[in-house]
């Protein structure tokens, strides 16, 4: 097991260096750090001249992904310091990763409470009108891009706000008053990206579930089960769940990163101050060593996960075998 | 797909067909042709591909689908015949009218007056050229290059199996967003060369070249399994060369899942490309996609249908691809029929 995780790390550096380098090389020769000054009429040649030399702009693009990785390394100022704001990167990240990884972990406990619940009802009373039903709504739910869905529930909260003068939500922001990460405030803020989220992953959770409950429910030890005179309730809670729950683990780890992309639409149309606003505004703003801490940021998240996943799964299921 | 074809089970059948593996024409033997003509029976010969289509043209919902699409994607074909105005025509005494019947506004006007269905049709032409010229390119590209990694291997089949690993292990959309809002101030010639086309074109080029890779793999995968065969091996030893041998022989047995993922490719391209769009670093204005019109539309929030119509018709659009992709799946691949609905 031991050597699997470490086997798994030592491969997964080389995809993180190779992609980050990739992506270092694209983002510092597509955009210009130092584009805000060069706007400026007062900035001479002189000063930017002398900037990118104090920033290595003026070095070989192998070494400046050199001087990156140094400065992401950095005990002090973690990812570096943004050229375009003169900003520490990190505590930006910091914060807005916090933001968002309540409005992710939220969404992913409803939706997998909920899939996973509709999912065994579904697969139990299978081609039954509950079957039907929720078959179409998540076949909406595939179909549904995660912007229009959250546009949707925005517009319908305004127009309720605006017509009868009743708060039920928030469309905006984080909180109104104080800073707090779980206060009644907060959770009017942040109901709509996670209903947003959770509502495209639900539809995920809840076909995984139902197939993987019919590939359970007629093998032979749930026959032996039901044989023996257990009680269907019995039968489904203890014999059939618990199996089916299984691939689950790998599907909720893998919709991380599928809803770490979800988040870059959700919190701009609800401006929630996250990582994927952070991420959008500052790729507009061609802040290129912002935009680079992003991206690792998430990618190791997602490599983590993926680990995870498959550590879960072993755990799980002992017939798998790590070696 | 291309094994002897099969011939309709017929009573009293005994004589051996012959098939004459060039052309793929079966011959029935003379005495059964005159047997069964005698007996008043039709012979129909059929071959996969007929079985296929029978079994697509009975799954309902692909056909609801595939009705739906010709419908849109006629629309958006012919949208200069169809749109009751262009898409660019400004009337600013008419400026955020709800959807009427009065002067044919059916979705009523944006901002600036000019009438919202037109805007959605001309929207459905450009979504559903980025969609399809997506799927095509990145379907020819992803076939060659994974029947190139699955029948040689070696270092094309690493290179390649390395990239599509990377491609699953890392935040595709914030990559591609990456891409797409940066290539436009990129000064390289590779980025100019693509900006070129002008936006529309552009985003297809970054999609495609994101797209690619799935095909690639499923390629690459039956080429995997495939060239052990022992008909390989009989087509080797009868002296096929390697065209022949994967042109003939093998690129058929992959084309069951490459339509289906083709077919499913047009929706996610569709997808992606609102997406990018939505977030402003797809096409700009005064072009009109679906995803842009929602974008725009996202400035008005109490004038629902700027972003509630346009979405209408993205969603409509991509059940439909849906549809007609899983009735396509239980048509073109039995075996891999999931569970399902």
């Amino acid at each position: 097991m031991l050597t699997y995780i470490t086997r798994r790390i030592l491969y997964s550096i080389p995809v993180l260096v190779v992609s980050s380098f990739l992506s270092f090389v694209f983002v510092s020769e597509a955009g210009d750090p130092l584009a805000n000054l060069r706007q400026n009429p007062r900035t001479t040649q002189g000063i930017l001249t002398q900037l990118e030399h104090v920033y290595h702009l003026d070095q070989p693009v192998v070494l400046r992904y050199w001087y990156w990785v140094k400065d992401v390394f950095n005990f002090h100022h973690p990812l570096g310091v943004s050229l375009a704001t003169s900003q520490p990167i990190w505590p930006d990240i910091h914060r807005a990763f916090g933001h968002t990884l309540q409005v992710i972990l939220l969404a992913e406990i409803c939706a997998i409470i909920l899939g996973v619940a509709v999912g065994i009802f579904s697969a139990v009373r299978q081609y039954s009108v509950f079957d039907y039903t929720f078959t179409s709504i998540s076949f909406l739910g595939y179909a549904m891009p995660t912007f229009w869905l959250a546009l949707l529930l925005q517009i319908l909260f305004v127009d309720i706000y605006l017509k009868w003068h009743v708060r039920i939500f928030y469309t905006s922001g984080l909180n109104n008053h104080g800073n707090a990460t779980w206060s009644f405030d907060r959770l009017q803020h942040i109901a709509l990206p996670v209903a947003t989220l959770s509502i495209v992953s639900f539809a995920l959770y809840s076909r995984y579930m139902r197939a993987s409950m019919l590939d359970v429910i007629n093998s032979d030890y749930v026959r032996t089960a039901r044989a023996k005179g257990l009680p269907e309730r019995l039968v489904v809670m203890r014999h059939v769940v618990r199996n089916a729950l299984i691939p689950i683990v790998t599907v909720a780890a893998l919709n991380f990163g599928a809803l770490l992309g979800g988040a870059i639409v959700t919190e701009t149309v609800f401006t929630l101050d996250g990582m994927g606003y952070y991420f959008i505004q500052k790729l507009g703003q061609e802040d290129v060593y912002a935009v680079m801490g992003y991206l690792i940021v998430t990618s190791v998240l997602i490599v983590v996960f993926n680990l995870l996943a498959d550590l879960c799964y072993g755990f799980l299921d002992p017939r798998i075998r790590y070696d | 797909m291309t094994e002897p074809r099969q011939v309709e089970k017929i009573a009293g059948t005994v004589a051996p067909y012959e098939q004459n593996y060039d052309t793929g024409i079966v011959t029935a033997p003379a005495g059964l042709l005159d047997s069964t003509v005698d007996a008043g029976l039709e012979l129909q010969i059929r071959s996969q591909w007929s079985y296929a289509r029978q079994r697509f043209l009975r799954h309902r919902l692909a056909m609801i689908g595939l009705v739906g699409l010709i419908i849109i994607f006629g629309c958006g074909a012919f949208a200069s015949y169809v749109a009751p105005y262009t898409f660019d025509q400004i009337d600013l005494t008419n400026v955020l009218h709800g959807p009427t019947l009065k002067a044919h506004h059916l979705f009523g006007t944006d901002e600036i007056g000019r009438d919202y269905l037109s805007r959605v049709i001309y929207g459905i032409r450009t979504s559903e050229q980025v969609g399809l010229v997506v799927a095509a390119v990145s379907t020819i590209f992803g076939l060659i290059l994974g029947a190139i990694a699955g029948y040689y291997g070696g270092w094309i089949d690493n290179i390649l199996m390395r990239f599509t690993d990377l491609v699953l292990t890392l935040p595709a959309l914030a990559i591609l967003l990456t891409v797409a809002a940066l290539i436009e101030t990129s000064h390289s010639n590779f980025a100019q060369l693509i900006n070129q086309f002008g936006d529309q074109w552009t985003i297809t080029i970054i999609l495609a070249g994101f797209f690619w890779t799935g095909i690639a793999r499923i390629v690459r995968g039956v080429f995997l399994s495939l060239r052990e065969k022992e008909y390989v091996e009989a087509a080797k030893a009868s002296g096929a060369g390697d065209m022949r041998i994967i042109f003939r022989h093998v690129l058929p047995n992959t084309l069951g899942p490459v339509i289906v993922n083709a077919t499913l490719a047009v929706a996610a391209a569709i997808i992606t490309e609102a997406f990018l769009s939505f977030l402003g670093f797809g096409i700009k204005p005064p072009g009109a996609s679906l995803g842009s019109l929602i974008a725009g539309g996202q400035q008005f929030p109490q004038k629902w249908w700027l972003t509630v119509l346009p979405g209408l018709v993205l969603v409509t659009i991509v059940l439909c691809v849906n549809f007609v992709g899983d009735g396509l799946r239980d048509a073109l691949d039995p075996q891999q029929r999931r569970v399902r609905a």
